[in-house]
């Protein structure tokens, strides 16, 4: 009974990871550079959806507030790379790492200035919520947060595979210039990609929000949702999803069951021991350069 | 003995032979040049020789001495030297930081010694200084020594990647389609400096080329390669005039 | 407009291009050993603060801005070194012995974590790198016999030519031991670039397989990159360790390895001059911020110093790749061709991204 507890929390958690990861791989996919202020992203998307809901400031109904901070950080998203992002199109992928990390720390400064370093509490429909099966108990954030992971990667699914859009976004993923040529309007799917990126990971915060308080420096579990994809592999959507469960499951067990000290170590140690066998991802998609 | 001895190469990339059973010498102080399609399988024999690539049959002996299992930084150090098809210098180098690179093998002093900047250092670095010099001098760079090769002109740098190549001091010179994308002024420069390069230096060339022009005026001996597979060998105008080559640069002619 | 003309291969081979560049950083040299009678004080601490962020900077430059290995974790080779010097001078160990031994033991252990990244590149290093960073937080912990886990360790004055030296006590000879420090470690590296295995650092940067080519030993050389890396970062957490006196792991936090390589991107990457720029930048920043913030309002802003870093480092990407250093270079030749510099002079060619991937 403990093992399914720990297990259904890890699961929760993992779902987390996995959405802040898929955000990761939806712009590596694009732009073949990672966002390295996705963490902050779902900080600020966290936060916006707060100032939404909550009595403290605008008290909106939570399940309209939803879609409103949904639709505000992909507005967001969309301008970060109109407006910054683009200025470095075709430098190396260097730069954009940087500028990124740069852009997560200006986010977590708005976001501290704004509602202050003190952890708060989103006020969600379900704190304290709880169903019972002869002894397990099921928080309804645990079931929120399963149920809304899975409705999103399908309707991402859905997205990519069924629609023109998406099909687009994926031919401009494997190779812009061809894209390009073919009428893509690259730059145009480059912003769309973000701001998808935006949407999910406030669809992350609002999750995270819902099982614990939230601060500024909260995009920092971005670092653990690198993990994740790493796992999964880079350029796999379904793989980031995997990816954070195996991190989100591993946690609760290392700190049951590892010794002290050592168990916050093991999503790293596993993040590294995979880049050290496949030193570029599970499923890689780096191949060495033809001369 | 000839300098390079090719046996039975065969390279695949899952099911597809890329070079599929070739066998040719290059003798010491030869020009030869490998023709053939798009796709023929001719760079990968660079990149096998380079070790780029690990090869799936065959053997390849250089001065005598089996090649196929060095590493690929040691090619250079006996003796082979490379250019690449689409341009791979150090971007964000002066020419002539570029031209000491290619000096790399004939480094004598460990990293410490550099550090301290012994003066063992400094007399190697004017040793190869010196060598770069004369590369700078003998492909007429002297007005790009200083210059960063990201911003110089295609032609400059192509060029400046067949002196970074000599500056090795190889035995045998690789190049990887000298005169692709060069004007015809460019290309004549480029077929006197082989001519150069083979009568005044001794060089031993292995060039892969598609200007038939170029491949005339400077190579001894020719072989085309199609499909990976070896066509034809002889002069130029025996190759040139092989039926089998036509057909596959032309396409069969129907008869009737 | 200057010319300098060369007669021989020395010119380029030597230190300095001509006298007056020597003159100049002569100078250099001459007003930062005058610094302490400039300065009081409290800003002679922040100058040595510079001078240590300029160490760890080169350290971190060897790596990241001429063999282009990017590392995201540096601050565990900080740590390293830091530790190393608590344990040894507790040891008794003479500062002399002790400095160049902890920069050796956070040199050993860089070369050993570069012995996995040699195969990874680009982002994956990045990331591998951050997790390292993360993952030397929580050792330091454990190691507590050594490290004084969340406690921490405290480290007092230290003997150079049998005097003591303490950061508030005399903190001039300390000023001045730093400054040696940088000297001696800026000297080593201008003449590591101007050698063959700096050319080898920048081969493999610029393109591996070229260098392969070319009979770098890539392996070899990224070992040695990040040996060398480590060893001068691991000297600046030496001196970081007495700068700071009393330290536990937060001293080593992920962000301060984040901010180090920040710093020599807003400095200027691939040059030496690019680490001290980003020091200087990250040593006066907050004191500038303050200034400036305190004529507007005097209630204390959180994370503003970090928030306006972030923002100069955004606007320094986008319109100015090479860095402050980089500007500078520029700002200068304008200067020595006017009026005849053009506009169009330092225009970046634009260009699709060049994947690498093969699908």
């Amino acid at each position: 009974m403990e093992v399914a507890q720990l297990l259904l929390g890890g699961i929760a958690s993992g779902c987390i990871y996995g959405l802040i990861a898929l955000g990761f791989v939806l712009i590596y996919k694009a732009t073949e550079s990672v966002n390295f202020a996705q963490g902050d992203m779902m900080m600020l998307g966290a936060f916006i959806t707060l100032q939404l809901v909550n009595t403290d400031y605008w008290g909106l109904p939570f399940w309209l507030a939803i879609p409103l901070a949904i639709a505000i950080m992909a507005a967001i998203g969309y301008a970060l790379e109109a407006l910054i992002i683009r200025k470095l199109f075709g430098q190396p992928q260097f730069a954009v790492v940087i500028l990124t990390i740069a852009i997560g720390f200006v986010l977590r400064f708005i976001a501290g200035f704004i509602w202050g370093h003190e952890p708060q509490s989103l006020e969600t429909p379900f704190i304290g919520v709880n169903l019972r099966f002869s002894g397990l108990v099921i928080g309804m954030d645990e079931v929120f947060v399963i149920g809304v992971t899975l409705l999103l990667t399908l309707l991402l699914y859905l997205f990519f595979a069924k629609t023109k859009l998406g099909m687009a976004m994926q031919a401009a993923s494997q190779n812009q210039l061809a894209a390009y040529y073919m009428g893509v309007p690259v730059k145009r799917i480059n912003g769309l990609v973000w701001a998808i990126a935006g949407g999910t990971a406030t669809v992350a915060g609002v999750m995270f929000a819902a099982r614990g308080a939230i601060d500024p420096s909260m995009g920092l579990l971005g670092i653990k949702a690198f993990a994740a994809a790493v796992i999964g592999g880079f350029g796999s959507l379904p793989g980031a999803l995997l990816g954070g469960l195996i991190i989100g499951i591993i946690e609760p067990f290392a700190a049951r069951y590892g010794a002290p000290g050592y168990s916050q170590i093991a999503p790293y140690a596993l993040m590294l021991l995979v880049l050290i066998v496949r030193p570029n991802g599970i499923f890689s998609q780096v191949q060495s350069k033809k001369v | 003995m000839s300098l390079l001895e090719i046996r039975n190469l065969t390279k695949s990339f899952g099911g597809v032979h890329a070079v599929d059973d070739v066998s040719f010498d290059v003798e010491e102080g030869e020009v030869f040049t490998i023709v053939g399609p798009n796709g023929a399988g001719k760079s990968t024999i660079f990149n096998l020789m380079s070790r780029f690539y690990d090869v799936t049959d065959g053997t390849i002996k250089f001065d005598g001495r089996e090649i196929t299992g060095l590493r690929s930084d040691e090619i250079a150090g006996i003796g082979i030297a490379r250019t690449f098809q689409n341009i791979e210098l150090f971007d964000h180098s002066t020419v002539l930081q570029n031209l000491l690179v290619g000096r790399h093998t004939k480094r004598k002093t460990s990293f410490i010694e550099n550090v301290l900047f012994t003066p063992r250092v400094r007399a190697e670095e004017r040793a190869h200084r010196r060598a770069a010099e004369d590369v700078i001098e003998f492909l007429d760079l002297h007005a790009y020594r200083n210059k960063m090769i990201a911003g110089l002109p295609y032609g400059v740098r192509k060029v400046v990647e067949i002196g970074r190549a000599l500056a090795c001091g190889p035995k045998l010179l690789l190049l990887d389609e000298p005169a692709s994308g060069l004007s015809v002024e460019e290309t004549q420069d480029v077929a006197f400096w082989i001519e150069d390069m083979q009568k005044d230096m001794g060089l031993t060339i292995l060039m892969v080329e598609h200007d038939m022009s170029l491949v005339t005026q400077v190579s001894d001996r020719v072989l085309a390669l199609n499909n990976g597979q070896m066509l034809s060998m002889g002069t130029s105008e025996e190759v040139q005039s092989d039926p089998k080559v036509i057909e596959a640069y032309l396409g069969v002619e129907e008869v009737g | 407009m200057r010319i300098h003309f060369k007669t021989k291969y020395d010119d380029d081979i030597n230190l300095f291009e001509d006298g007056r560049k020597m003159f100049w950083y002569g100078l250099l040299v001459v007003l930062a050993i005058l610094l302490p009678f400039m300065l009081d004080e409290y800003l002679l601490g922040e100058a040595v603060n510079v001078l240590i962020w300029a160490v760890a900077g080169m350290g971190l430059m060897i790596l990241a801005g001429h063999t282009g290995q990017a590392s995201l974790g540096h601050g565990a080779f900080l740590a390293c070194g830091a530790y190393m010097e608590v344990w040894l001078q507790n040891k008794g160990v003479p500062f002399l012995l002790s400095l160049p031994l902890a920069g050796l033991f956070a040199g050993i252990v860089g070369a050993i974590v570069a012995i996995p990244a040699l195969k990874m590149s680009g982002i994956y290093l990045a990331i591998a790198t951050l997790a390292m960073g993360v993952i030397a937080e929580d050792v330091i912990i454990l190691l507590e016999p050594y490290t004084g886990g969340i406690d921490g360790v405290f480290l007092g004055a230290f003997t150079l030519f049998g005097m003591e030296i303490d950061r508030y006590i005399n903190p001039d000879k300390f000023y001045w031991t730093c400054l040696g420090v940088v000297i001696i470690v800026t000297f080593g590296y201008a003449n590591l670039l101007r050698s063959s295995t700096g050319r080898a650092f920048m081969a493999i940067r610029d393109s591996e397989i070229s260098a392969r080519a070319m009979g770098i030993n890539v392996a070899r050389f990224k070992t040695i990159a990040f040996g060398l890396s480590c060893f001068v970062t691991g000297l600046a957490g030496a001196l970081l360790a007495h700068y700071m006196g009393a330290f536990n792991y937060e001293a080593f936090l992920i962000l301060i390895s984040i901010q180090l390589l920040l710093m020599i991107v807003v400095g200027g990457m691939g040059s030496i001059h690019g680490a001290f720029f980003g020091a200087a930048v990250v040593g006066f920043l907050p004191q500038v911020v303050t200034m400036v913030r305190e004529v507007v309002t005097t209630v204390a802003i959180p994370g503003l110093d970090m928030g306006i870093f972030a923002l100069i480092l955004i606007t320094i990407i986008i319109v100015e790749p090479l860095g402050l250093y980089g500007r500078w270079i520029k700002i200068r030749i304008w200067f020595e061709l006017f009026p005849l510099a053009r506009r169009d002079m330092f225009r970046r060619n634009k260009s699709y991204l060049k994947t690498e991937r093969m699908k």
